[in-house]
């Protein structure tokens, strides 16, 4: 009998040192006990596929598509098929860039400059730096030059040239056109400009209230 | 008549049954500590066709994750990113590094990079990210400290246990959706300050996550 528990014994050391122990990291796909319609025949955002050539699941649209009608209470929609120039070109009717903000981007100016903090210090900062000054982070690993936004150039930029170069890119910046949504761009530069008045406020600036907090007479 | 069988054998039956109980508990033992997700999941960390590092670019850089993983606040699946996200600073830093061919390479053909695919939910479960993000679920609580790994491996084990123990007691974990990028935020005043604050937030945003199974399998 001892010999048998023994035998046992052993067969346990064995196993256990072949399976290992939980959470042991391993470049081994994972077992599937049951793998019952875990897999199943659709199709995953982002997923690979036998099917078409190039790999992909996710199709990209095909050339020469149109848009289908669409009507919203008869009215004509802006954003349909990006048709309000001012809102997703930033440029007028003449073609010229937009100044100022279009009307139709209908956000609480209060959201508007939180929600553009939040989408700044996420997509721009790393590179332009919180203050906006071109001193994010990559600067110290070989990014080429960022331009502060502080200079009169881009103070008085219009607000439709700003859009256009977060849309299409500028140099050496790409496109954050997939990261940004026209209404997110808009936000981001009205708190850029947020940040260009911070950094040429004057003690004139600050309300009354905050003043002496600040230690400002 | 001579005897058949030695004295010993009276205690054959009771040996019998005790190696069966052993060799019983030793089974379930098995089956509990491997046959889960804990075990077959957790861990796994393929080799991925560039040796990216969320230590390095996370961690160090402290670039956010949404900067990368962009459909993660907007939709249902946190989209890995595409070789454009990367060449906004690799065509200029390390821009001639070899570890970066594969992206220049898919970069300048619009093929995607063969990622591999970590965390993996079967396709019966329906999962949702920006509903959790939305709510204040930090990645951190089902995918670890992301931030401190060179290589992602999967920390957690997603299993359906796992994702009942927080939407049985969502207070424990739901913080402002602000910091859930934050992976190593921890509540100041700790445990008793994180239940505090959840419970505020499970009553105010009217927090219910789906207990029943047509919530996550339908
Ligand atoms: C610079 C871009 C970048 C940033 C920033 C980034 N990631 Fe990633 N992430 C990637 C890439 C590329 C992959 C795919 C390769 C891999 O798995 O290493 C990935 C993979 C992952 C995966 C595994 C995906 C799978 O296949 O299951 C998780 C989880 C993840 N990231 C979480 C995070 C979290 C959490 C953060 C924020 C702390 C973050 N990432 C920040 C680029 C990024
Ligand atoms: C915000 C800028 C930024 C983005 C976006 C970015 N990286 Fe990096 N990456 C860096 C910096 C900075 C370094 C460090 C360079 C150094 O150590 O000098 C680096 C280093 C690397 C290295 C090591 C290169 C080497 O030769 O040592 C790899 C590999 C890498 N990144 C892959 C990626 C991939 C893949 C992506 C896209 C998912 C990506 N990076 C996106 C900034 C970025
Ligand atoms: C409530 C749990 C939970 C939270 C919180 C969570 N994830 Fe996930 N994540 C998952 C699960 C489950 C999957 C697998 C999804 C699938 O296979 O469909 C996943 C998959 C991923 C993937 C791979 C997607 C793919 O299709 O390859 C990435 C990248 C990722 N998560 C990033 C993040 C980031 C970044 C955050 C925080 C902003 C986050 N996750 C928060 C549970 C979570
Ligand atoms: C750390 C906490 C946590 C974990 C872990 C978690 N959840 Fe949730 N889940 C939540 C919260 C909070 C909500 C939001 C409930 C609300 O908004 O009322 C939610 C909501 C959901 C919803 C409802 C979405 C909708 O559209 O109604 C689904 C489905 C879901 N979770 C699936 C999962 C699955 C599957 C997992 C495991 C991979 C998981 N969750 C893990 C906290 C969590
Ligand atoms: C919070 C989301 C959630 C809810 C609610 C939920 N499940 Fe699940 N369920 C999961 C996840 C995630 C898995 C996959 C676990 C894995 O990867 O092994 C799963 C797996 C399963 C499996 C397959 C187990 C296997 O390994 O083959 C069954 C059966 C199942 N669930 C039944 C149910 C039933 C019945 C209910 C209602 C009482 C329910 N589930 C409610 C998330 C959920």
């Amino acid at each position: 009998m001892r010999y048998v528990y023994l035998t046992i014994f052993l067969i346990v050391v064995l196993g256990v040192s072949i399976m290992g122990f939980r959470g042991s990291i391993s470049t081994r796909s994972p077992l599937e006990v049951f793998p019952d319609m875990d897999h199943q025949a659709k199709y995953k955002p982002q997923a690979e596929s036998a099917f078409f050539a190039d790999g992909r699941a996710d199709r990209p649209r095909i050339p020469g598509t149109v848009a289908y009608a669409r009507t919203s209470g008869g009215e004509a929609d802006g954003s349909f098929l990006r048709a309000d120039q001012a809102v997703f070109e930033g440029k007028d009717a003449s073609g010229a860039w937009v100044k100022g903000f279009p009307t139709a981007v209908t956000i609480d100016p209060a959201q508007l400059l939180e929600r553009g903090q939040d989408r700044y210090v996420i997509y721009c900062a790393p590179c332009h730096g919180g203050l906006g000054d071109g001193n994010g982070i990559t600067k110290q690993y070989g990014m080429g030059a960022t331009p502060t936004f502080h200079d009169e150039r881009l103070r008085t930029l219009a607000e439709g040239e700003i859009f256009n170069v977060i849309t299409h890119g500028k140099g050496n910046m790409l496109s954050y056109a997939d990261k940004l949504p026209a209404e997110d761009r808009w936000a981001v530069i009205a708190y850029m400009r947020a940040l260009q008045r911070a950094a040429h406020a004057t003690p004139a600036d600050v309300p009354p209230g905050h003043k002496s907090k600040l230690g400002i007479k | 008549m001579s005897k058949l069988f030695p004295k010993s054998a009276n205690k054959l039956p009771l040996q019998i049954i005790i190696l069966v109980f052993v060799l019983g508990g030793i089974a379930t033992a098995a089956t509990t500590y491997y046959a889960t997700n804990k075990y077959t999941n957790v861990g796994y960390a393929p080799v991925q066709p560039v040796p990216f590092s969320h230590a390095l670019h996370s961690g160090q850089l402290g670039i956010d994750c949404r900067y990368c993983h962009v459909g993660v606040d907007k939709g249902p699946t946190s989209t890995v990113p595409t070789a454009q996200t990367c060449m906004n600073c690799h065509n200029q830093v390390k821009a001639d590094s070899p570890l970066l061919q594969v992206v220049r390479d898919s970069y300048a053909s619009g093929d995607p990079v063969p990622w591999v695919k970590v965390h993996q939910a079967p396709d019966y479960v329906y999962f949702n990210h920006s509903v959790h993000i939305a709510r204040g679920v930090s990645c951190v609580e089902c995918h670890g400290q992301v931030d401190q790994m060179d290589v992602v491996h999967q920390a957690k084990p997603l299993s359906m246990g796992f994702c009942l123990d927080c939407h049985r007691e969502p207070e424990k974990f739901v913080r402002d959706p602000k910091l859930v990028t934050q992976l190593d935020w921890k509540h100041p005043r700790g445990v008793e300050g994180q239940l505090e604050d959840g419970k505020k937030f499970v009553h105010d945003w009217n927090i219910k996550p789906p207990q029943s199974c047509s919530g996550c399998h339908r």
